[in-house]
């Protein structure tokens, strides 16, 4: 287990990007304004738009680096890291 | 019946009858093993990868709350009470990331079907493990009644229905008895192959909606500017402002606790529970938290619809004569769009509603089955018995929701996917803390819970819509002793999470005996494939292996 349990800089880095992908869309003083406006979209609307495209970048990034990480912690614990080829194509 | 629009009608009734075909030959496809098994009817046996998850998830998350509920409440009242649903499914996919896989790994490894099994095992306490399952069928009622009053609204916009009781809800009954129908017989399946088609019709809807409509309406600046007027109106009951166009700083902290509590609540709900235990392996959750943010922009998009019905001035007197904001797309459709298209577009809301509906009562049906009357009333059933059971469950929370679309004020039907939020949030400490530590004492837990769901029924309860003189007329009240507006699920939560910490502390100082833990730590990070895993028919010990999970 002492092994499975150090934390990796991968799970660092993407528990920071997770976790500011949730704080930042809630400080709503941050947006709460109308201009600039973009193709008549005040601030307040597009900016949170704008987030869901942030927010896919974030969390693909953070997938990249967990499942590296994971398949090199299962690799190391000898357990069958087959299911991760398994995965997906449906 | 007052002018039946036949043309819309005769497309609905079209694309319901193709759907409704689907949903019976999705009974045969992908079979791995019999439908009578509780596994088979109400998990699909356990075999989605990412692509028909992501569907299916998106299938259950935006429903008639997108559609109906989300517009109609910017159209009424603007950004506060009806763009939060932005974050909130923003910040929803990074916090599914972080906890999901642990659930869908203990899940698989101990045969969990359902959220209440696994605070069960982890616990070692029924008395929890029942809470957190009457929980869940509590809150999910108020969740499918808000589907029924989604399509009650497109029902109405093509002229069914009347001002006599009969005569209103009849159409309703049809659409439910097709659901139960299809649900019943083909169970999980059903909705996620019509998930495709009701996508497919969403997608056509929404481009043309937004591509279309704006040109109509004079550009997307004198949308936003007509929505800025009226909420900057007078309401003549309350003497305030009509609504909140951009949140001002009072409102800032009922924004963002409405979106936390939201994306919070949302993966507690045993419906989306479903759908993730029902995906291949433990990462197939996480890849979709990457691309399901892709039906947050089409939310985004479609809130915005409701400035547009502002714009266009629709009328949104019901055929009862009151005002009811859940008119306010359809009517948009209905007065923007030539007939035929609105027919599709209204097709493609009542699908979205029903499919979700069909997922929710599945998923209720689980708990019902599994932790009241497998635990509490029949130990000794049998599979068949459970699947049997777990159908005519679901047939029951269906009428426990349409209890709730004839109790409730109807006038915002997003407080009734609220009032769900604030019932279902109080299994949080005991389902998503309980998946990483297993320091909470189960009688704090429970008594966190109790004081929890007590002291947020009643808040809601006090909230008496100014318009309607109703109860349970909103979802927002002061922190106690403070003057902050915040949503009460989030405020309850708090009071949960402090009773359930310092009665943790006492109880522990006072060596209270604690319920057995049956996971092993292991159990939280095991994959599909790693010794132990195993597809619940195995478990239950059905007929004949099922390895078909191709």
């Amino acid at each position: 287990m002492s092994k499975l349990a150090a934390v990796r800089p991968a799970y660092w880095i993407a528990g920071i990007l997770l976790v500011l992908s949730v704080i930042v869309p809630l400080l709503v003083s941050t947006y709460a304004k109308d201009e600039p406006r973009l193709w008549g979209f005040p601030f307040f609307y597009w900016y949170q738009l704008l987030w869901v495209l942030f927010s896919a970048i974030t969390v693909s990034i953070s997938y990249q680096l967990v499942m590296r990480e994971e398949r090199r912690r299962r690799a190391a614990s000898g357990l069958d890291a087959g299911s991760s080829k398994k995965e997906g194509n449906r | 019946m007052n002018d039946v629009d036949w043309v819309q009608l005769t497309i609905v009734i079209a694309i319901f009858f193709g759907v409704t075909v689907m949903g019976f030959m999705a009974a045969r496809w992908r079979r791995t093993g019999e439908l009578d098994s509780l596994d088979e009817w109400g998990l699909g046996g356990r075999g989605f990868g990412t692509f028909i998850t992501w569907f299916l998830l998106g299938g259950d998350l935006y429903t008639a709350y997108t559609f109906i509920a989300v517009p109609a409440a910017m159209y009424a009242t603007g950004a506060i009470s009806g763009f939060f649903a932005v974050p909130y499914t923003i910040i929803v996919y990074p916090i599914i990331f972080i906890f999901m896989s642990r659930l869908w790994s203990v899940s698989h490894r101990n045969g969990y079907v359902t959220p209440a099994d696994f605070v069960g095992g982890r616990y070692g306490s029924r008395g929890l493990s029942l809470a957190v399952a009457v929980t869940g069928i509590l809150a999910t009622m108020p969740y499918i009644a808000l589907q029924l009053v989604g399509m009650q609204a497109v029902f109405e916009t093509m002229g069914l229905g009347g001002d006599n009781v009969l005569a209103k809800d009849l159409p309703l009954l049809i659409a439910f008895a097709v659901l139960a129908a299809y649900t019943y017989s083909s169970g999980l399946r059903a909705p996620a192959m019509i998930a495709f088609v009701k996508d497919g019709l969403i997608y056509l809807v929404i481009g043309a909606a937004i591509l279309y409509l704006p040109g109509q309406l004079g550009g997307w600046e004198s949308i936003f500017d007509a929505a800025k007027t009226k909420m900057e109106t007078q309401n003549p009951t309350t003497g305030k402002p009509t609504g909140a166009f951009i949140p001002g700083e009072s409102g800032y902290s009922a924004y963002w606790t409405l979106a936390l509590g939201s994306a919070l609540a949302l993966f507690m709900y045993p419906h989306s529970v479903t759908a993730v235990l029902s995906t291949k392996n433990r990462n197939v959750v996480r890849r979709n938290a990457a691309i399901l943010p892709a039906y947050s922009l089409l939310l985004g998009l479609l809130a915005l619809l409701g400035f547009m019905a502002i714009k266009a001035n629709v009328n949104v007197k019901g055929l009862d004569g009151l005002a009811n904001p859940q008119l306010a797309i359809p009517r948009l459709f209905d007065q923007e769009f030539p007939a035929w298209f609105a027919g599709i577009a209204f097709a493609a809301i009542a699908v979205g509603a029903l499919v979700p509906a069909a997922i929710m009562s599945i998923a209720a049906a689980n708990l019902f089955t599994r932790n009241i009357y497998r635990d509490f009333l029949k130990k000794d059933a049998t599979p068949a018995q459970e699947a049997k059971v777990s159908k005519l469950a679901s047939l029951l929370v269906k009428f426990g929701a349409l209890v709730f679309v004839l109790g409730m004020d109807k006038t915002v039907s997003l407080n009734l996917q609220l009032l769900g939020g604030i019932w279902i949030l109080q299994t949080f400490p005991a389902i998503v803390v309980g998946l990483f530590t297993r320091w909470f004492h189960k009688w704090a837990l429970l008594t966190g819970w109790a004081v929890a769901m007590i002291w947020g029924t009643i808040t809601a309860y006090n909230v008496v819509n100014p318009a309607t003189k109703k109860h349970f007329g909103g979802s927002l009240a002061n922190i106690p002793f403070t003057d902050t507006m915040v949503y009460i699920g989030l405020t309850a939560f708090g009071i949960n999470l402090i009773i359930t910490i310092a009665l943790t502390l006492l109880l522990r100082a006072l060596r209270v005996a604690d319920g057995k833990d049956t996971t092993h730590p292991s159990d939280y990070l095991a994959d599909a494939g790693d010794p132990g895993v195993k597809d619940l028919p195995e478990l239950l010990d059905e007929g004949g292996p099922s390895p078909a999970k191709a």
